[in-house]
C-alpha cells in the first residue's frame, strides 16, 4: 500500500500563500476609506501562516519564522496605546488623529494619517494573539 | 426580469444552505459534515456574488475573496484531520 502524500496540496499552497499574503496587505492598506483594516488584515495574515502550518508541519515553519508571537502581540498593544497617548501629550483627547497631504516622489500627492500607526498596532496584536492561540492548541503532545 | 431571476436564485441558494445545515447536524460520519461545510462556503460565496450583482455594488468583493480563503483553509484542516488524525503535525511526514 502506498503512503498518503500531499504533492497537490504542497504545490497549490506554494502559490496560494503568496496570494493570501498579498490580499492581507491589500486589506490592511485599504482600511482607511474602504472595507478592511488592521483587524481583518491581521486575520488574513494568520490564515496564510496557518496554511503553512498545515502543509509543512510546525517545526519547519518555526525554524523559518523565528518570531516569538507573544512578543509580537505585546509590541502591537504597546504601539496602539502609544499612538493614543500621543494625542493626550499635545492637549487633545485620547486617540486623537491628524492627517495631511504630502508630496511623495513617485506617488504624487498622498494622504498620510496617524490612524495608520494605530492600525499597525492592532494588526500586530491580532497576529500575535491568534498565532499564540493556534500554536499552543496545535502543539500539545 | 433579471432582478426576479437573481432573487429566485438567492431563494434557492438559501433553501440548499438549509438542506446542508440539516446534513451538517444529522450527518452520521465526519466526511459528510466536512463536505457539507465546504459546500456551504461555496454557496455563501455564490449568494454574496449574486447579492452584489443585485445591489449593483462592488463593496462585497473582498468578502467573497476572504470567504474563499477561509473555506479553503478550513477544508484542508478538516480533511487532514480525517486522513491523519491530527491537524497540525509536528514534523513533516516524508
Amino acid at each position: 500500500m502506498k503512503e498518503p502524500n500531499d504533492v497537490i496540496l504542497r504545490t497549490v499552497s506554494k502559490v496560494a500563500v503568496v496570494i493570501i499574503l498579498t490580499f492581507a496587505i491589500n486589506l490592511f492598506i485599504s482600511g482607511h476609506h474602504q472595507p478592511g483594516g488592521g483587524f481583518i488584515g491581521g486575520l488574513a495574515f494568520v490564515a496564510a501562516i496557518v496554511l503553512l502550518f498545515l502543509v509543512y508541519g510546525i517545526e519547519k515553519v518555526r525554524k523559518n519564522i523565528p518570531v516569538d508571537f507573544k512578543k509580537v502581540a505585546g509590541t502591537g498593544v504597546l504601539i496602539a496605546v502609544f499612538t493614543g497617548v500621543g494625542g493626550m501629550i499635545n492637549g487633545k483627547p485620547f486617540l486623537y488623529q491628524v492627517f495631511g497631504h504630502v508630496n511623495l516622489p513617485f506617488f504624487g500627492e498622498t494622504e498620510m494619517a496617524t490612524a495608520v500607526l494605530f492600525d499597525v498596532g492592532v494588526a500586530l496584536a491580532v497576529i500575535g494573539t491568534s498565532m499564540t492561540i493556534i500554536m499552543s492548541i496545535g502543539d500539545d503532545r | 426580469m433579471v432582478k426576479w431571476l437573481l432573487f429566485l436564485s438567492l431563494c434557492f441558494l438559501a433553501l440548499s444552505i438549509l438542506a446542508m445545515i440539516y446534513r451538517l447536524v444529522k450527518g452520521p460520519t465526519a466526511p459528510e459534515r466536512v463536505q457539507a461545510l465546504d459546500a456551504m462556503g461555496t454557496y455563501l460565496i455564490a449568494g454574496i456574488a449574486i447579492l452584489s450583482v443585485l445591489l449593483r455594488s462592488t463593496a462585497f468583493f473582498e468578502v467573497v475573496l476572504l470567504l474563499g480563503i477561509l473555506s479553503f483553509v478550513g477544508t484542508i484542516a478538516l480533511s487532514r484531520y480525517i486522513e491523519r488524525g491530527v491537524v497540525i503535525e509536528r514534523k513533516q511526514s516524508d
